[in-house]
């Protein structure tokens, strides 16, 4: 069925258009823009006045826990919480169980998808067997099971000659290798960032010289081999530095930031709520203005929640044993719309660039356009909309955010995915 | 000052005036422990739990004593050989616990924040026994009730916390409290030991005994864990028995001699104080063990007292 979205300020970064236009989908693709289209006979009219029309964005760093994790998320809720989080597409992490280092796990993932999600699914497949850092897993065959990158995410591939491999091997394969930058020596023990809370609540703290050095040493490896080389939740001013000075030397890496490093610091730990406890941990004031900094000039490709669901007893007990990572599917929009758009911190022009046009770019994903011929994935903002953060009413099988009861302004108000209303489910 | 609190959790949360109600209250205590009948009906019909997640003889005791004196029912819950041991999680036990209606529970984990996360979750009182490197409210306001009897105040007088702070939450209470009460500290150790940012706490740090002892009024010596070495934190108990070992020696030519040698126990004899240090006339280590007693019946009397009875 075709679709018309009448009337809303279309916003796309691919093809410089800022402008109140009318957007026609037919047969799951866009097939023209403009002001004041005639709708076709049996076009559903969506009227979008005032609302923001952009490329549907793509979240590269979502952990669906599909196979495995099931009490976690699955990909039938994980998209749904995309889709309501205004996500058309998300790139779901290896560190299922089993680990997702083979064809099979591939399949099984990709085919899940068609059949119970609502959102466009694309798996990264694991540097390593196992993400165990001893023996590369078949890397050849996840990129032709369609896997779109490599990352043992949850590890850091701390052995530099077999990461180096795999570099190399996949260099044919045109897909980046992805790096959670952690040197686990440095990091050992800890349950937050090394600095004065850590210090006051006798938490063991991460330097940030243990995200440094490994982003140091993968830019190394990205000189030496030539790989496409992506930093995961950039975390750290000096991580920044390094990443900035790599892209003017032309090395081929880029980088993505969370929400939550955005908006939130170590001040956050003070009290001890498991919920703010994730890995690269949240850091102080001064990195998370240098992350900002870095995302507003381009040093910073994209924004990537970094979703990482996990059931109620894994998060409420005390802060060394609680389970890494935070939920973001469902709050990372409205944050960042709030927190950094709404203040003037970042042009919306450029959010919706690093949420849209950006990752796709460095994914080589289809998307990330509205202009005709493109797929009609499409996110629909709402910058004025007011409402508080209920973790209840998540989509999400999981409910771990620091972020309940924060009131934000702007949300994402409706998702496309090929064509098709995703969100709301059932749309007016 | 009116004590107000439901919990006693950590030194930095309180004001100059509350450490002086729970110091003036526990002082006012003390007698109790000179009587022929060492029983006071201040709590009697109260319940207190010791709920401890780790090894202890001095605190747990101390705190049973206390109990026992002002006449509350106390229970000793040990982790080991308990529902704990058998993956029970920690609010869940907790919880049990509160099930039965204690009116005090006194937690020690080896988690930074875990008595935090009990008084959030239990609508009884909680003290913190001592929750991993975090604090020791407790520990704390006992060795300054030890330093107002030797030396009559607070104000103007300097502490030397000396050896592993980064892991103390004896350290850190003690920091917390004494310079709430207005004394200057050095922290003092090898720089592995010290925890970046502890400046940040108004301390001066000294990276030689000798810097951090001169002239001061207490040298607080804290234990040395012997794992210390594991972590490459130290090279071998020898060398740092002998940088930082604290010998008669090094106190007869850099010391005042009127100074208190302080240790919140059990001392390693022989690796950061000396026999002859630990037992002789600068010593106030069995003191700071009477004080104990006392201070835990006033932290108790607070907490779970009739607000307007008197406490003995």
């Amino acid at each position: 069925m075709a679709l018309l979205l009448r009337n809303g300020r279309v916003l796309d970064p691919a093809s410089r258009v800022d402008a109140v236009q009318d957007v026609l989908v037919e047969g799951g693709t866009i097939t023209r823009l403009g002001p004041t289209l005639a709708a076709p006979a049996e076009a559903r009219v969506l009227d979008v006045t005032r609302k923001v029309v952009c490329p549907g964005f793509i979240d590269m760093h979502v952990h669906l826990r599909e196979p495995g994790y099931e009490y976690k998320e699955t990909v039938a809720t994980g998209t749904r919480a995309a889709a309501a989080g205004g996500f058309a597409a998300v790139c779901c992490m290896a560190n299922t169980h089993p680990v997702n280092d083979n064809r099979s796990i591939t399949d099984y993932i990709l085919a899940k998808a068609r059949s119970e999600g609502v959102v466009r699914v694309y798996p990264i497949g694991a540097v390593t067997r196992g993400l165990r850092g001893e023996e590369l897993a078949e890397l050849a065959e996840l990129a032709e099971a369609g896997c779109v990158g490599y990352s043992d995410d949850g590890q850091c591939v701390m052995n530099a000659r077999l990461y180096r491999r795999a570099m190399e091997y996949t260099l044919p394969f045109g897909l980046p290798v992805i790096s959670h930058a952690e040197d686990h020596h440095l990091s050992h023990g800890a349950a937050m960032n090394e600095g004065v809370v850590s210090m006051e609540t006798g938490l063991a703290g991460a330097p940030p010289a243990a995200e440094d050095v490994m982003v140091a040493r993968d830019i190394i490896l990205a000189e030496l081999t030539g790989a496409h080389v992506h930093i995961a939740h950039l975390s750290t001013a000096g991580a920044v530095r390094l990443v900035r000075d790599a892209k003017a030397r032309g090395v081929k890496v880029t980088a993505e930031v969370t929400p939550h490093h955005l908006v939130l610091t170590e001040e956050a730990v003070r009290h001890y709520d498991p919920n703010t406890k994730m890995s690269p941990p949240l850091r102080t004031k001064r990195d998370a203005q240098a992350l900002l900094e870095a995302l507003a000039d381009g040093t910073i490709d994209c924004v990537a929640t970094d979703h990482a669901p996990h059931a109620l007893a894994e998060k409420e007990g005390e802060y060394d044993a609680a389970a890494w990572g935070i939920v973001g599917l469902e709050t990372a929009v409205a944050l960042l719309l709030d927190r950094l758009v709404r203040p003037g911190l970042l042009g919306l022009d450029t959010l919706v660039a690093r949420l849209s046009t950006d990752p796709a770019r460095l994914l080589h994903l289809p998307g990330g356009s509205l202009a005709p011929g493109a797929p009609a994935d499409i996110t629909v903002l709402d910058p004025g909309l007011e409402h508080t953060i209920d973790p209840a009413r998540f989509r999400s099988r999981s409910r771990n955010t620091p972020f309940g009861g924060w009131t934000v302004t702007g949300a994402p108000v409706m998702t496309i995915v090929g064509g098709t209303v995703v969100h709301p489910e059932s749309a007016p | 000052m009116a004590w107000t609190r439901k919990d006693l959790i950590a030194m930095r949360d309180l004001e100059a005036a509350e450490i002086l109600t729970l110091i003036d209250t526990a002082d006012s205590l003390q007698e109790i422990a000179t009587r022929e009948i060492k029983k006071v009906p201040a709590l009697r019909g109260k319940t207190i739990v010791n709920l401890f997640y780790e090894a202890s003889t001095r605190t747990r005791t101390s705190f049973e004593i206390a109990g026992k004196w002002l006449s509350a029912d106390v229970i000793n819950f040990s982790a080991l050989g308990s529902s704990a041991s058998k993956g029970e999680s920690l609010v869940d036990t907790a919880k049990n616990i509160e099930a039965m209606s204690p009116d005090v529970v006194v937690v020690r984990h080896p988690a930074s924040g875990a008595a935090e996360l009990l008084a959030r979750e239990l609508a009884c009182s909680i003290v913190n026994a001592g929750d991993g490197a975090h604090e020791h409210p407790t520990q704390a306001l006992l060795d300054l009730l030890t330093i107002r009897e030797k030396k009559g105040h607070f104000e103007g007088l300097s502490a030397a916390i000396v050896g592993d702070v980064a892991h103390s939450r004896v350290a850190r209470s003690n920091i917390h409290g004494m310079r709430k009460l207005g004394m200057t500290v050095t922290v003092a150790g090898p720089p592995t030991l010290i925890p970046p940012f502890v400046q940040e706490l108004g301390v001066k740090v000294a990276y030689r005994l000798e810097d951090a002892i001169r002239d001061v009024d207490v040298i607080m010596m804290l234990r040395l864990q012997q794992e210390r070495m594991t972590g490459g934190l130290i090279p071998s108990l020898r060398e740092y028995s002998h940088y930082w070992g604290l010998t008669l020696d090094r106190l007869a030519a850099h010391a005042r001699p009127d100074v208190l040698i302080m240790h919140p126990g059990p001392v390693n004899r022989g690796i950061e104080l000396s026999p002859e240090v630990a037992d002789g006339p600068y010593s106030v280590i069995l003191d700071q063990v009477a004080k104990g007693v006392a201070v835990r019946m006033g932290v108790l009397f607070l907490l779970a007292g009739s607000k307007t009875g008197e406490a003995a």
